[in-house]
């Protein structure tokens, strides 16, 4: 499987030739002892311990730290490919936020036949409760987190598009920090471009969009589901860096459709809620009835106007896998352009020719749950036993409109630390994307993920995988 | 700043306090009670520790009898006490954590490691292990103390750290002098003779100031100069007056930061004119007892006057 990707630093895997944004850091692999590496990682782990990215704690008595494994061999992008990029996921996300206004408002490209109907309205990420509501300045999706993944020297598809509640920005910031630390001497060498002002685009996106309204400052907060969630320390990494209060659901209340957090002044006015609770979960007066992290008559607040949610509800529709798969189709209809990233060409279950492709080629497909996420419910054909092929065809028979079927992709590889020294292993990349009432921000790089496993295409960190600094290169090298 | 923010930094900081001050009564008793028979008195040091430190009602539910073994159990380590070390520590991280951004890393770190230690700790300790222990758990409040003292901004976050401090100091040496109150009163002297002396400096160690007493009064201990010590000498960093100082002093700032004077601010003031006030020959005139069981009243409103104002 390895012979066929494309190798970031080498283009092939093994050739001797190596690609321009890569040609010093080989001499820096070449030139650094293997003790000198093996003590910056141990000071690497030593320094996420120490800052507190291991406080995933799950349950009440347990001290479980997890720790998700970094590689430090960053992951090297030059400039002109990010340019690219960045073109093709503004493209992409102002495409996906026009789908978002339109389908929750006057369903154009439904009636163009761009996406069949009932895809949209028997599908439970389809909010009702969002049809003909004006969200603030017209931005449903403020921050995605877009999986991007490379198959060759110019050719990058989107994999996820992430229009919920994207995570790990955080690992995004904190990697930079640590290589920084303790490769002070890569970063005389190479001009990578900062991603330290990432808090900073994200809170002017966030105050962009609030609800117009007199002068005062817009106030600001980031909603978390609390201390047990896995996430918790970038909830709190994140308010710390924007300056903004981390609220809980019993932080805030609703008075006459107005949301207010309570202070140790009183109640205090909220206009932004940045929250990173699901839309099931955020108000059981709208959605689940049992939800405790929710806040009572949020939605009621939100649709008479007078506070933004970022992102908004209803955002699970556009990065659903069956609505992804017309994505290019998408892109055209509301830019009126080609879409720059290309979509992974796709069966979709429910036509019965791709039905009986797909079944017919198990073996070498990826099929996916189209309600599945982080890896889960997902068959690798080619690395999959027959037992579990066969089990999956069942489920697929069973249920054929809940699966979509993709070509096993080749993703590029990165050279990695290994058992058996430096490798090159599988990788993604997940840029992060701001769209404010002003202009979509997109710091330069975001998180690359790695799959440690040698020939293993799951980068996902609740499965093995681990995470590299993502540089973007300046001007050269 | 958030209601919930100020309530976990208040509690953290009383949970903080009150580790420290069940440490050094554990610690105080242990030395009481390894002298000869002779000169320990009739009661038993090891109940007046629990009914100072935590809750005699709840102990006797739990154990039959008040010995070392069991105190040190109760105080010490029994989940079922909400006021033993270990829980005080565990809560006090468990709010720490709950808004770790109002918190300096420092802060933090301090708290989190020593309730990663505390695992570590064996609880079936002989005497010395156990004087490690209790010396271990003061240490941990200082160098939390010290992290707040050295690395906090001095804003509204921090002001409702040192109330809860101070709250939680001014009800722990209120509590002793309730418990040990009889040991201090004048007759005492003829009835127990000099035989007392222990239980008086026991006092002192609880809350820290033998020395600090021979600096103040430079004469031998009398147990009405103890009370003055504990209760009005506004030198002595864990006396009522020093307590009262320290809330009004931090009270006043928040008014003034919030630009709102409320219920809690003049609760303390009053308290603390009180204090000032009064002399100790009149404390034990109108009755030592009354005055300690009222003031303990009076603090507990405050608290409540507190929570009611801001956190809440």
């Amino acid at each position: 499987m390895l012979i066929d990707s494309f190798d970031e630093m080498n283009g092939r895997p093994g050739s001797a030739e190596v690609r321009p944004p890569y040609a010093s850091l080989r001499k820096w692999l070449d030139d650094t002892s293997a003790e000198t590496f093996d003590a910056r990682r141990d000071q690497a782990e030593h320094f996420f311990r120490r800052v507190g990215i291991t406080f995933a704690v799950y349950g009440d008595n347990e001290s479980s730290e997890r720790l998700i494994p970094f590689d430090v061999i960053p992951r090297v992008l030059m400039k002109s490919e990010w340019d690219f990029l960045e073109r093709g996921l503004k493209q992409r996300v102002t495409a996906l936020n026009a789908f978002l206004a339109d389908i929750y408002g006057p369903q154009e490209c439904l009636r163009a036949g761009i996406v069949p109907s009932d895809l949209i309205f028997q599908n439970p990420q389809y909010r009702l409760e969002m049809k003909d509501v004006a969200v603030p300045h017209n931005i449903y999706v403020h921050i995605a987190g877009v999986d991007v993944v490379r198959v060759g020297e110019n050719d990058f598809y989107v994999l996820e598009d992430n229009a919920r509640t994207p995570s790990g920005v955080s690992y995004m910031l904190e990697n930079r920090e640590v290589m920084m630390r303790l490769f002070p001497e890569l970063f005389m060498s190479h001009r990578v471009a900062p991603v330290e002002n990432y808090p900073d685009a994200l809170l002017a996106t966030l105050r962009s969009v609030a609800p117009i309204r007199q002068s005062r400052d817009a106030v600001v907060t980031l909603l978390t589901p609390g201390r047990y969630n896995s996430a918790y320390y970038e909830h709190s990494f994140l308010a710390d860096k924007l300056g903004v209060e981390l609220v809980e659901a019993s932080d805030l209340f609703v008075k006459d459709d107005v949301v207010y957090m309570r202070t140790t002044q009183g109640p205090t006015q909220v206009d932004v809620i940045y929250r990173r609770i699901d839309d099931d979960f955020i108000d059981p007066l709208a959605f689940r009835p049992d939800s405790v992290l929710g806040v009572p008559g949020l939605i009621n607040a939100y649709k008479a106007g007078n506070v933004t949610l970022a992102n908004a509800i209803g955002t699970g529709i556009s990065d659903d896998k069956a609505v992804y798969t017309y994505m290019p189709d998408i892109v055209r209809f509301f830019t009126g352009q080609e879409p720059l990233l290309q979509n992974v060409p796709t069966w979709r279950c429910r036509e019965p020719d791709s039905l009986s492709y797909v079944l017919d080629n198990l073996g070498e497909l990826v099929v996916k749950e189209v309600a599945g996420s982080g890896g889960y419910g997902m068959l690798v054909g080619p690395h999959a036993t027959k037992a579990e092929i066969e089990d999956f065809a069942r489920k697929i028979r069973h249920s054929p409109e809940g699966f979509i079927a993709q070509p096993t992709l080749s993703l590029s590889t990165c050279p990695t630390f290994a058992a058996s020294g430096v490798a090159p292993r599988h990788v993604d990349l997940r840029p992060f994307v701001l769209s404010g009432s002003d202009e979509i921000r997109i710091v330069p790089g975001g998180l690359t993920r790695v799959a440690l496993k040698e020939g293993s295409l799951v980068v996902n960190s609740s499965q093995g995988g681990g995470t590299k600094d993502t540089w973007v290169l300046d001007g050269g090298s | 700043m958030l209601a919930r923010t100020a309530d976990s930094l208040y509690w953290v900081f009383r949970y903080t306090e009150r580790a420290d001050f069940v440490a050094r009564t554990l610690d105080a008793t242990v030395r009481l009670a390894s002298l000869p028979q002779a000169y320990l008195g009739k009661g038993n040091e090891w109940e007046s520790a629990v009914a100072s430190a935590s809750d005699l009602d709840l102990f006797k539910t739990l154990y039959a009898t008040a010995n070392e073994d069991t105190v040190r159990d109760f105080l010490a380590f029994n989940p079922q006490n909400p006021s033993s070390i270990r829980n005080c520590l565990q809560t006090a991280r468990e709010n720490a954590r709950s808004v770790r951004t109002a918190l300096t890393f420092e802060m933090w770190e301090a708290l989190n490691g020593a309730w990663l230690e505390l695992k570590s700790f064996d609880t079936n300790m002989n005497r010395e292990e156990f004087s490690r222990f209790l010396d271990w758990v003061k240490r941990v409040v200082l160098v939390f103390d010290g992290a707040a003292y050295r690395s906090m901004l001095r804003n509204d976050a921090y002001w409702f750290s040192r109330l809860g401090s101070a709250v939680e100091r001014a009800d722990n040496t209120a509590r002793i002098l309730d418990v040990k109150y009889h040991l201090l009163l004048p007759e005492s002297e003829w009835v127990g003779g000099s035989l007392d002396y222990f239980q008086w400096t026991t006092i002192l160690r609880e809350v820290s100031a033998v020395t600090a007493y021979h600096w103040v009064y430079r004469q031998s201990v009398k147990p009405w100069l103890i009370a003055d010590l504990l209760i009005l000498n506004r030198q002595m960093p864990r006396s009522l007056a020093n307590c009262y100082e320290i809330l009004v002093r931090h009270l006043d700032l928040i008014a003034e930061f919030y630009g709102r004077r409320g219920p809690s601010q003049r609760l303390a003031s009053a308290t603390l004119n009180r204090l000032s006030s009064e002399r100790i020959e009149r404390i034990f005139g109108n009755g030592l007892h009354e005055f300690v069981e009222d003031f303990i009243t009076t603090n507990n409103k405050l608290g409540a006057a507190i929570a009611e104002q801001y956190l809440n």
